[in-house]
């Protein structure tokens, strides 16, 4: 993580390293936020304007997915070295989740 | 501390035992309930196998049958087989990588306390008007309409005993990523703690679906909802999906444990490392991947179509490969090893034919268009406990034995385990191989009892006396644990001698603290490596330092305790003459939630065990 190097016994070269990674954290974090902000609007847009459903629907699940992408890997900082074990349960977990829906919704509803 | 006296009274070493967080002591804990447990489930058996040994008996009745049956399955999984599981898993896993103790303590005990008071609450339901009836997989169909308190007993304890189990998992998956020793990689982990690792991953997403399935039921049953509730609306096919996404991985994370004691046994008694141990990881994660995808092969005979039979029963078929891998290596391993006959090592060898008939029934079975024939026959349930039975409990019996002396530091007459081991071998051949063929003949699982002259009379006989020998072996089993624990003979650190792992580089048992110092592992088989090098100690990995313990504390067992108590409420709370139970609730609840605030605000940093204190008793451990 982008914090480990806190205490090493340069401080001066740490702290222009870190003020520098800091700084570029936060524009990824300002762009990242403005984008979702922009998508909710384009969500409420399609839904204000009444397009077919067939569009509206797919079209805010996949806004809904990138923004959750963009929630673990920027503000929950999943991006960053040391996060592979966090990955791997979650991206198994959500593999498992929808194997059962998607076995639902073939063998069971419909 | 409690910990530091030598010698205490009953009183104390009780209050020791409530209020304990050290993951041996829970390990005991494990041990004795999963034990009492497996002794009642094994009445249960006996029970049933006594009722059918002749034809039209009338031993138990119809309902009481179907009572036994019911608690003897759901005892023997969630309250027997599951925490002996846990109780192997606490008293090896954090020696195996070094570690002083699981990652959270005091979850530890809370995991324990909560399966006791839901298995505890489960088997009242035999003094509070009767046990559940619906079988131990509780089908919606049938539990629905099961008159009585007997279902809602299976789903409120289950539920309890569920969280407890969920705890444990996340615990030893916390343990095992986060607490190893300097140079536990994990590609130098023991087999057992890589099977301990991905069964808690199992168990940290198989049983939510199981956790789903008991609140729908509970609401049904409870509160008049319609999930399952075909007349009104519900389908009653979505307990059956959500109880084997859980059932089917829950098969698993029984018999992969027994796959990592195995691993452990052979290649100590092979005194030979364990034949391709890269592959063996291998096979142990892609057993837990495709557990998930197979759980329909249940469902064969349900209806669900050919295209989705299919599909499972090739993913079924699937899953024989990682275990075959697994069967070679086991064999490669003994092959060319100078090989020790102990009786954990009996039951190892034992273990690979009997488990691989198991599987071939298992492929049998998934066959599709075959399991239409052999569904609900005494085919499947002669599959179930060749691979149950001869995997499972095995395998428990074999780790048993093999880490007694880790756990008691004594050692268990070697002589009366054989003649244990002999007649359970024996016995359980008996009682499951003919059962195949009573299957196969036509004889229909889960009835009470069967008519004469069909031609089920010998094999039925045959699979009684079968059940007799086993009763008796378990009996040599618990003689022998009385004999060995009033002698009380103690054993060294290494007491089998061929000892590969860090366990068995500390005391028997270990000091409560573990390693003094965390040992440095430059190798798989750390301890074999140090051997090979002519030492007979680990090399630390730090300074002799201040080390920092865990607290103990009574707040796992009152939050538990709590539950149990509300669980009593909720459960009488549909009857409308009973006006106490939503004061009972509260009372419960009121408990539960006031251990846990309790345990939010009050600071408890646990304690530290200074350096002095280390250096001045020589035999309280090893130096690591
Ligand atoms: C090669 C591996 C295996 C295969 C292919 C396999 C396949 C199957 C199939 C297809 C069934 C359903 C039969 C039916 O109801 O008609 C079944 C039932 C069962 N299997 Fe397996 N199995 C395997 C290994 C295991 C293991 C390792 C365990 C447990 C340790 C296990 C425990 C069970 C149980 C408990 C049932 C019966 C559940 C019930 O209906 O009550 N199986 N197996
Ligand atoms: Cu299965």
């Amino acid at each position: 993580m982008v914090n480990e190097r806190l205490n090493s016994a340069n401080p001066s070269f740490d702290l222009k390293y870190r003020r520098k990674k800091n700084a570029e954290e936060m524009k990824h974090q300002v762009i990242t936020f403005a984008m979702m902000i922009f998508f909710t609007l384009i969500a409420f847009a399609a839904v204000g304007f009444d397009f077919s459903k067939w569009f509206i629907k797919p079209v805010i699940l996949l806004l809904a997915v990138v923004q959750v992408i963009f929630q673990l890997y920027y503000f929950m900082h999943m991006k960053h070295k040391g996060h592979n074990t966090i990955a791997l349960f979650l991206f198994s977990g959500l593999a498992v989740g929808l194997l059962t829906v998607l076995t639902f919704l073939t063998i069971v509803w419909w | 501390m409690s910990t530091y006296a030598k010698k205490q009274g009953f009183g104390a070493t009780l209050w020791d035992y409530l209020t304990t967080v050290d993951h041996k002591k829970i390990a005991i804990l494990y041990l004795i309930a999963g034990g009492v447990f497996f002794v009642l489930g094994g009445l249960e058996a006996m029970f049933i196998r006594i009722q059918l040994a002749i034809p039209n008996n009338d031993f138990v009745s119809a309902g009481f049958y179907n009572e036994i049956l019911t608690m003897h399955g759901t005892t023997m999984i969630f309250l027997a087989a599951m925490p002996l599981v846990f109780a192997m898993m606490n008293a090896v896993v954090p020696l195996q990588i070094g570690a002083r103790d699981v990652a959270f303590p005091f979850l530890n005990s809370l995991g324990f306390w909560l399966f006791f008071f839901g298995g505890l609450f489960l088997n009242l339901s035999w003094f509070m008007g009767g046990a559940p009836d619906a079988g131990w997989t509780s089908y919606a169909s049938l539990s629905l309409h099961s008159p009585g308190h007997g279902v809602d007993f299976y789903i409120l304890g289950l539920q309890i005993s569920g969280l407890g189990t969920l705890i444990a998992g996340i615990n030893f998956l916390a343990t095992i990523i986060n607490m190893r020793t300097p140079g536990m990689t994990y590609m130098r982990m023991p087999l057992f703690t890589w099977s301990t690792f991905v069964v808690s991953a199992l168990i940290l997403f198989a049983f939510p679906p199981l956790t789903v399935g008991l609140v729908l039921l509970m609401f049904d049953r409870m509160f008049g909802s319609n999930f399952f509730d075909v007349a009104a609306g519900g389908n009653t096919i979505i307990w059956e999906h959500l109880f084997w996404i859980f059932g089917h991985p829950e098969v698993y994370i029984l018999i992969l444990p027994a796959f990592g004691i195995f691993s452990e046994i052979l290649a100590t008694f092979s005194r030979k490392r364990l034949f391709g141990y890269s592959s063996m990881v291998f096979a142990t994660v892609l057993i837990g991947f495709l557990g998930f995808m197979v759980w329909a092969h249940h469902m064969f005979t349900v209806g669900l179509g050919p295209i989705a039979n299919a599909i499972f029963a090739v993913a079924t078929m699937a899953i024989a490969v990682p275990t075959g891998i697994k069967i070679f290596n086991w064999l490669l391993t003994m092959w060319g090893g100078s090989v020790k006959f102990t009786v954990p090592m009996l039951y190892a060898v034992a273990f690979i034919p009997s488990f691989t008939m198991g599987g071939v029934t298992g492929i049998m079975n998934a066959v599709a268009p075959a399991d239409y024939i052999f569904h609900d026959t005494y085919f499947v349930v002669a599959h179930f406990h060749y691979v149950i039975v001869g995997g499972v409990v095995f395998g428990l019996l074999a780790g048993v034995t093999f880490y007694w002396p880790k756990m008691f530091g004594t050692m268990l007459n070697e002589t009366l385990g054989k003649i244990s081991f002999w007649t359970f071998l024996i016995g359980f051949h008996l009682t499951f191989f003919i059962q195949h063929f009573l299957g196969l003949m036509g004889m229909p699982r889960r009835i009470f009892t069967f008519l004469d002259n069909q031609g089920l009379n010998t094999g039925n006989m045959i699979s009684t006396v079968g059940a007799f020998f086993m009763a008796f072996a378990v009996i040599v089993l618990v003689i022998n644990i009385i004999i060995t624990s009033v002698k009380n003979v103690k054993v060294g650190n290494d007491p089998w001698g061929d000892g590969r792992t860090l366990e068995w580089a500390i005391s028997s048992p270990p000091p409560y603290y573990n390693f003094k110092q965390l040992p440095l592992v430059r190798g798989l088989d750390a301890y074999w490596v140090e051997k090979m090098d002519g030492k007979t100690e680990m090399t630390p990995a730090e300074p002799l330092g201040d080390i920092h313990m865990p607290n103990s504390s009574i707040l796992p067992l009152t939050t538990s305790l709590g539950l149990f108590v509300a669980a009593f409420g909720a459960l009488y709370n549909m009857d409308d003459d009973k006006t106490w139970t939503v004061p009972v609730i509260i009372i419960g609840l009121l408990i539960t939630l006031g251990s846990m605030l309790i345990r939010s605000i009050k600071d408890d940093h646990g304690y530290h065990i200074h350096k002095e204190e280390l250096t001045d008793d020589h035999d309280k451990g090893v130096k690591a």
